[in-house]
């Protein structure tokens, strides 16, 4: 664990940097290049972190100490296909997103079921900070700094009964408000699941902000999983149903290519995706010519996680 | 009035044509070094491997534009600025290919081969690049020259190239499949364009053979 009131690594880092950086482009104002280009950096307006609001947060367990990556971009590449399949779409097309009000339905295998709004669901619990690496199925990660509390602390107010071995969520399904539903890319609403166990492990987060902030809509706000040892599409965003079953749920990645993504998605260097390798990554904010670098069994929470899956044939439950 | 174009216009045009293929070339430069607060995004190497991809694409699918174009304005001159196109398809798959190799993959030719042997979008990748190299080779006046008939029929594998490129793209993809079926739809226009016009002079062929059978060859060295 980390000592009490230190300075947030990033306060003093990324999101300054983040801020000058963003300046420095504006000023530089090369209409030029702009006008060649519609670049990337330029075309993307710079939406101020300001209008989200600050939340009290005390340092949670589990953090790495690597550098996070900067405010950019932790929320301006992002795959949510709710609000289009584009890395940047998500940044884009997010921003009119209203999660107020919120509400969770609650139900399946346990004793406290019914329908909670978002205040229920945080309130009782004490917001962390953590800084989690996060790895995508598509062989680049990033290190995040998640605001959030541990998933099994909010599963255990609901008093899951003995028939529960999985947990089922479920995200919002408004094409009104979510444009890349309109289009039948994913079977929507987008499900995803885990076992009681990975639930319930002191590592997974339910995640309400980022960066000592309100999460951005991009993110997958107002409520969203982090399952650091995971390939982030596991992380299911802006989260509207929690179910106990005791059936494996199906998730929606299985569900559309089943030999390519399955029900634990466990971060594994040694198991490749059919069409590429996933023994390396490459880190977001790296250098274009710094090189990929290893992945890590369980993207690195091993001595953490492993023994959830004593036992398992890993190569077969991809 | 564009039906002809003096030798003096042609040539300036080639000039102007030559620029603006080198346009993109010349952003993607200026982002990778972040000149003036130009940049390659989150993931500069991913955003440099699909770009110099698609303009190869996008020349590759331009250049086979060419000859129908050509055929339904009359426009001659177009034919001029083929070879130009098609070997800037060439250079930005190129480029395509070396962003992977050097700077995705480090040239680790290990890796490099494992993956052309085992990732069936890249097999068909690198067949296609394979493919274009005799092509950009045999682009020259001379070499057409000394080919003759046989220059078109090499360059014919331009068609399954196109296909083996879009493939590609198609195969890489990994959910949302409108953008490569956008140049499948633009690529089956242009090779049905071909059959249909193959098709129109074929049937008549059969029953006068030799003036038509000539007059094929002839135009056919023209314009394929
Ligand atoms: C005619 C030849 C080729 C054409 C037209 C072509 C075109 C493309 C296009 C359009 C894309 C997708 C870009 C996007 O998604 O935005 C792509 C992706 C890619 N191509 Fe090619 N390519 C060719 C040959 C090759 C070769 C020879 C290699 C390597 C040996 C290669 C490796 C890749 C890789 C690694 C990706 C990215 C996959 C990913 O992001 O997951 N390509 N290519």
């Amino acid at each position: 664990m980390k000592p009490d009131n230190r300075i947030r690594s990033w306060e003093i880092t990324s999101e300054a940097n983040f801020v000058s950086r963003r300046r420095f482009i504006r000023d530089a104002g090369l209409a030029v290049g702009a006008a060649l280009t519609g670049a990337t950096a330029l075309a993307l307006p710079g939406r101020a972190s300001a209008s989200l609001r600050d939340l009290e947060t005390v340092p949670g367990p589990f953090s790495t100490d690597e550098t996070p990556n900067s405010w950019e971009d932790v929320t301006t590449y992002n795959n949510f296909y709710e609000f289009g399949t584009g890395k940047e779409d998500p940044y884009r097309n997010a921003q009119e997103f209203v999660t107020e009000p919120w509400t969770v339905k609650v139900g399946g295998e346990c004793d406290k079921p019914g329908k909670y709004d978002y205040a229920d669901i945080v309130g009782p619990h004490a917001l962390e900070d953590r800084v989690y690496r996060h790895r995508c199925v598509e062989a680049w990660s990033m290190v995040v700094p998640w605001v959030g509390f541990p998933l099994g602390d909010l599963l255990k107010r609901f008093e899951p009964n003995s028939k529960a071995k999985y947990v089922r969520f479920k995200t919002l399904f408004d094409p009104d408000r979510m444009p890349g539903q309109r289009r039948a890319v994913l079977r929507w609403p987008y499900v995803e699941g885990l076992t009681m166990a990975e639930a319930m492990h002191p590592l997974t987060l339910m995640v309400v902000g980022v960066y000592g902030k309100e999460l951005p809509n991009q993110n997958g706000a107002p409520l969203r999983l982090v399952i650091p040892w995971k390939y982030g599409f596991k992380g299911i965003k802006s989260i509207v149903e929690i179910e106990f079953t005791s059936r494996q749920p199906k998730n929606s990645w299985a569900l559309a290519t089943p030999r390519e993504y399955g029900f634990y998605a466990n971060v594994n260097p040694e198991v490749d995706h059919p069409r590429w390798s996933q023994a390396r990554e490459r880190r977001i904010g790296a250098s274009v010519f710094a090189e990929k670098q290893p992945t890590l069994m369980f993207n690195g929470y091993a001595e953490q996680v492993a023994s959830l899956y004593a036992g398992l044939d890993l190569r077969k439950n991809y | 009035m564009l039906q002809t174009l003096s030798p003096g216009t042609v040539r300036a045009l080639k000039v102007l044509v030559f620029l603006l293929c080198l346009v993109p070339l010349a952003v993607l430069v200026l982002e990778t070094f972040g000149v003036g607060g130009m940049a390659l995004g989150a993931n500069p190497v991913e955003e440099l491997i699909h770009r110099n991809g698609k303009w190869g694409l996008k020349f590759l699918l331009i250049t086979l534009a060419v000859t129908p174009l050509r055929r339904l304005t009359g426009w001659n001159w177009l034919i001029r600025f083929r070879r130009m196109l098609g070997l800037f398809a060439f250079f930005y798959i190129l480029l395509h290919f070396l962003v992977y190799a050097g700077l995705d993959q480090r040239f680790d030719l290990a890796v490099i081969f494992e993956d052309i042997a085992e990732r069936p979008y890249i097999t068909i990748g690198m067949t296609a690049l394979v493919l274009l190299i005799p092509l950009a080779v045999t682009s020259t006046r001379g070499m057409m020259r000394r080919l003759g008939r046989r220059w078109q029929q090499l360059h014919r594998l331009v068609y399954p190239i196109a296909i083996l490129g879009v493939w590609h793209f198609y195969w890489q993809v990994k959910l949302d499949t409108l953008e490569a079926l956008i140049y499948a739809a633009v690529l089956a226009a242009l090779l049905g364009f071909r059959l249909a016009h193959w098709w129109r002079r074929r049937a008549p062929g059969r029953f006068s053979l030799s003036r038509s059978g000539h007059d094929r060859t002839a135009h056919a060295r023209r314009s394929v």
